[in-house]
């Protein structure tokens, strides 16, 4: 296809003055100036209000029924989104949005599209009243800048340690209250808790996703889920005679094939005599010997391997009692490697004894009916290695506790590189609201009016926890407000479980401050990029 | 207001309409495979769309699987009915039809406007209630040999009551017991092989003693062999690949061309010495044995057999005691199998190869005979059944009453545990146990009893303390579940309550059904 202006004809008119009449203008589309604002307003509202029933721990789920019929139960912002087929531009930027919080923080992702949704909302009015949009813009970013300084300085810090966890575990059970695993809530949030710990480097307050594996298998429930210092991998032992359970396994990781060695060069081997055809077969009977008798002779007794090797070799290994596993794949040998201390060896010359793996148990456990088979690395050299494990009654459910591990993982994560922690349940949002209404008289310019749009934007927040609550949102809204500037008290927020408390410190509602500044700062940007959007062009579809 | 931002075709459903897709789905499914729970279930026949073939079932799970389903809260049931069967391998019905019970519950306090989260709530603390019941009532006679038998044949019988096997089901259930037995522990399903035979009747089929493989001896051997030394071989018996990469023969004349070949031969008769040289005198091989090989073993004196596939040779290496072999030049060091005596049976026309006398025997057959292709289909889908809840139960040797019994016991267990919850979830958890009852409802519906009355009866014996009263479906009443030994597995009804209950739950959570386009297929 030629470029956008392949339907342009130069040519002159009866004067001789040239100019371009560019055909097909009638396919396209133009939307300009409030009115393109007003209608990607509308557009982002449309994405807010989909994802504003999951808010809290009395949100709901939602369905996804994906192309091909897949389906999909989730109560995640982000991956609602993500798997959502959306076509509006507009739209597609808050997408991002939630792509980018879940990303960066992991968790909040539905939060932030709200927020957005709320202060698009709130600027339609402006726009509404004549403000010019760069002038609320600038409103909201000097409000948000107070927001955020509020945030600083409402925020406590947590004290936790590897023997105290208390509150780390306080904060993953807030981010795990509104999936389905609450109903094993307690158990979740240690798990996470637990694998983030074992794995976390404290001093430099680093926490090394990879090491974290999350599994699942369908069977059980999710009571059964656990934890598991060291890693499973969905494969099984090579030879149906090959020992179950190995102990004190010394592993030999190998990268490379059982097979003869094949140059990279391309080559070819021409057997011209019957010698020749005879010393190939001795050297390929050698060939495998010597490999199994290195592997042998550095005291291994489980062989992993990334490749697969053949019944000759398979059966070679067995008869030397040598265990093997085959056709593990990339990931988890760095996982194995990791976990037992052990080397990738890529080169059965390179194999030595203190490249070898260590772990003080290997079994193979079975599931169910069928054979399903898992092989389960324990007791590893390194125990900063772990894997979860989530059992469910169905595949949906295990996914959705997969997403929901993943979200408490992060939670506690951001805890670990930074303890500092706000009040959930909204009270941070209503404290913050507060803090940019009473800034918002001491601006001269129009930009008060956009701040104090910002301060009810936020109160978006608070209003869908109690509405998806069942409670009157507008009315427990005002009630909360009022006692935390009576009471100047900012951990009050909205009672979302029927507990009888308002104060979230009582309730043990943590939010890592970063995540929650995040989706502050993510909000205003979004906000700010589509009120700088005027004019939209859309090119006519192509009938080709 | 709110404007379109989905592609085309991509719809969402909110609210109140996403919630009536889900429950009505649910519900649907629940009363199409309801009429086959129980003694008294009726079967279903299920035709192929594309061949056209019959498969007549009452087994939930196999009906689930073949139909093609477009609503998502019923894909939900299929998929634990689904895990049940994997799991268990029995209650797939059940499991589908307390799931779509509970949501027919659950729909009911929704339209009464209780928060759907509440529900959750409630069921939550049904459940709990329900499996401590369940627990307390089970019963585990591990220790006591005779007993435990007992107990996992009358775990048999009630799998096969409701099923096609059901006139024989004594029979059966003997049969299953001991086949499951012979694993002495494993769940390996796999290593019980079901053969399957039209013709003959039921009562025909047989649990053989020893293993048999569907398999002909090659010719040139005997048909016959006692004594068997075996070796079970997994090795290419045609001509070795050269296995060196790039490697290819290259002859100038066609006199290098016949040496090369004479190697190959005498390569391959190596082979064969190798293989003689385990002093055996049957060689059993998964792949395809040549002709040449074949010929060169007989002239050794072994009887060879060829292409048993996988499975097999793997249950043969269970059986005999050997292992499998793929390389020959340490014959000191391969164990080799044994079996008293190898010979050539038939069953109805087909010749099969039986090995009796086996050594250790962690592995058995189970000949099916009936008078139908589909017959013997469902045959052993109903066997197949029995035998993986048998082998779930020797694990898991906790046992509890059937009939309607547990369930029963359950819905009391919830309905005391309500009178202690206050709020709005003591409704919700009400509601469960009115589902806990619906499962002895439809069980003396499926019956052509008068279940109102019946439940009812069996309710009040259960207040009156009679722990153990459940449904007689043959006599219409409530009798002892002890005495007429209805017993089920502790496993499968706990995995039954806990993914019933765990779909439930996730169903009732969803507020928004958001359907991307269907992908479009070629040639539709």
């Amino acid at each position: 296809m030629a470029g956008p202006y392949s339907d342009a004809v130069y040519t002159t008119d009866e004067y001789g003055r040239p100019f371009i009449i560019v055909r097909e203008q009638g396919k396209k589309t133009r939307s300009h100036g409030v009115e393109a604002i007003k209608s990607h307003i509308l557009a982002a509202r449309t994405v807010a209000n989909i994802v504003r029933t999951s808010l809290g721990p009395r949100g709901l789920d939602k369905i996804l029924i994906s192309p091909d019929g897949e389906i999909t139960v989730t109560n995640d912002g982000a991956t609602i989104l993500g798997q959502m087929e959306v076509e509006h531009q507009i739209a597609k930027l808050l997408v991002q949005l939630s792509k980018s919080q879940d990303d960066e923080i992991g968790d909040g992702t539905t939060g932030v599209v709200v927020l957005a949704g709320a202060l698009l909302e709130q600027s339609e009015a402006l726009l509404d009243r004549g403000i010019h949009p760069i002038r609320i813009a600038d409103g909201f970013e000097r409000a948000c800048k107070i927001a955020v300084a509020e945030l600083d300085r409402i925020s406590d810090r947590v004290e936790f340690s590897k023997e105290n966890t208390e509150n780390l575990l306080k904060a993953a059970m807030t981010s795990l209250g509104s999936k389905i695993v609450s109903k094993a809530h307690r158990q979740f949030a240690q798990i996470a808790v637990d694998a983030v710990l074992s794995v976390a480097d404290l001093a430099r307050r680093d926490v090394d996703f990879e090491l974290i594996k999350v599994d699942g298998k369908v069977g059980g429930s999710l009571e059964d889920t656990t934890l598991v210092q060291g890693v499973v991998i969905d494969k099984d032992m090579s030879h149906p005679q090959m020992p179950r359970t190995i102990k004190d396994a010394r592993i030999a990781i190998l990268t490379c094939p059982f097979e003869p060695p094949r140059p990279k060069t391309k080559h070819k081997l021409d057997i011209g005599s019957a010698e020749e055809y005879k010393k190939l077969q001795v050297y390929e009977k050698e060939k495998f010997a010597d490999m199994v008798k290195r592997v042998k002779d550095t005291g291994a007794n489980l062989v992993i391997c990334q490749w697969g090797f053949d019944d000759e070799a398979n059966h070679l290994l067995m008869q030397n009692e040598l265990p093997a596993v085959r056709w593990v794949g990339g990931p988890e040998i760095e996982l194995i490697a990791v976990a037992t201390n052990g080397r990738i060896v890529p080169r059965f010359e390179d194999l030595s004894a203190e490249k070898l793996g260590k772990a003080g148990i290997v079994r193979e456990v079975s599931f169910g009916t069928t054979r399903d088979k898992m092989l389960v690395v324990e007791e590893c050299a390194n125990t900063r290695a772990v894997t979860i494990f989530v059992r469910g009654s169905n595949k949906m459910i295990i996914d959705e506790a997969k997403r929901a591990l993943h979200d408490a993982i992060c939670v506690v994560r951001n805890l670990v590189v930074d303890n500092r922690v706000v009040y959930g349940g909204g009270a941070a949002e209503i404290s913050c609201s507060v803090a940019v209404a009473k800034a918002a008289d001491d601006i001269p310019s129009i930009e008060q009016y956009a701040m104090r749009a910002f301060a009810s934007a936020l109160d978006a927040i608070p209003l869908a926890l109690a509405e998806n609550s069942g409670l009157a949102p507008i009315e427990t809204l005002a009630d909360v407000k009022s006692r935390q500037v009576t009471e100047n008290n900012s951990k009050l927020g909205i009672d979302c479980n029927a507990r009888g408390q308002n104060d979230m410190k009582e309730q043990f509602v943590y939010d890592p401050l970063i995540s929650k500044r995040q989706q502050y700062l993510l909000a205003t940007q979004l906000v700010r990029a589509v009120l700088k959007i005027d004019d939209v062009i859309t090119a006519g579809e192509d009938n080709e | 207001m709110s404007m379109n931002i989905f592609a085309n075709e991509a719809t969402e459903e909110r609210a109140e309409s996403a919630r009536l897709s889900s429950f009505v789905g649910a519900m649907a499914l629940g009363d199409l495979v309801k009429s086959t729970l129980g003694p008294k279930g009726m079967n279903k026949i299920l035709q192929s769309g594309s061949t056209g073939d019959i498969n007549v079932t009452n087994d939930g799970a196999t009906i689930l699987k073949s139909i093609p389903l477009d609503n998502a809260a019923a894909k939900i049931l299929v998929n634990i009915s689904k895990v049940q069967d994997d799991e268990v391998g029995d209650g797939t019905t059940s499991v589908c039809v307390l799931a779509s019970e509970l949501l027919r519950e659950a729909e009911k306090l929704v339209q009464s406007k209780i928060h759907p989260q509440t529900i959750v709530e409630g069921y939550r603390i049904a459940s709990a209630a329900a499996l401590k019941a369940l627990e307390g009532s089970a019963l585990d006679h591990s220790s006591n040999m005779d007993q435990f038998r007992e107990d996992l044949v009358n775990i048999a019988r009630t799998t096969l009551s409701s099923k096609v096997l059901s006139q024989e089901k004594s029979f059966f259930a003997k049969l299953a017991v001991d086949a499951v037995l012979r694993l002495q522990g494993s769940t390996d399903l796999e290593h019980i092989q079901i053969i399957k035979k039209v013709g003959g009747k039921l009562s025909d089929s047989f649990l053989a003693e020893g293993f048999i493989l569907d398999k002909t001896i090659s010719v040139n051997c005997p048909k016959r062999l006692q004594n068997a030394k075996i070796l079970i071989a997994n090795t290419s018996m045609d001509t070795d690949k050269i296995k060196i990469f790039g490697a290819r023969v290259k002859v100038e004349g066609t006199g290098k061309l016949a040496e090369l070949e004479r190697a190959e031969r005498e390569k391959m008769k190596a082979k064969v010495a190798a293989i003689a040289a385990h002093g055996i005198n049957c060689f059993v091989n998964r792949q395809l044995i040549y002709n040449y090989p074949e010929s060169l073993l007989a002239e050794h004196g072994i009887m060879s057999i060829e292409h048993a596939d996988f499975e097999g040779v793997e249950r043969l290496s269970l059986v005999t005691g050997g292992e499998i072999a793929s390389t020959f030049d340490h014959p000191e060091l391969v164990k080799l199998g044994h079996c008293d005596l190898i010979e050539e049976i038939m069953i109805g026309e087909d010749k099969l190869i039986k090995f009796s006398g086996v050594a250790t025997g962690q592995a058995c057959t189970v000949v099916l005979r009936g008078s139908t292709t589909q017959m013997v289909d469902e045959a052993e889908r109903s066997l197949h059944d029995a035998l993986s809840v048998l082998s779930q139960t020797v694990k898991e040797t906790r046992v509890v009453l059937g009939g309607g019994c547990s369930e029963m016991l359950m819905s009391c267990a919830v309905d005391e545990e309500v009178k202690k919850v206050v709020g709005k979830k003591a409704i919700a958890a009400e509601a469960f146990a009115r589902a806990l009852r619906q499962i002895p409802t439809i069980l003396a519906d499926n019956a052509g009893y008068d279940s109102t009355e019946l439940v009812s009866q069996l309710r009040a014996a259960h207040y009156g303390g009679q722990a153990d009263a459940g449904l007689d479906l043959d006599n219409g009443a409530v009798a002892s579940m002890r005495d007429r030994g209805v017993t089920e597995s502790y496993k499968l009804k706990r995995q039954v309550i806990l993914s019933a209950s765990e779909a439930a739950e996730m169903i009732v959570r969803v507020d928004t059904i958001l359907r991307a386009t269907p992908r479009k297929r070629e040639g539709m």
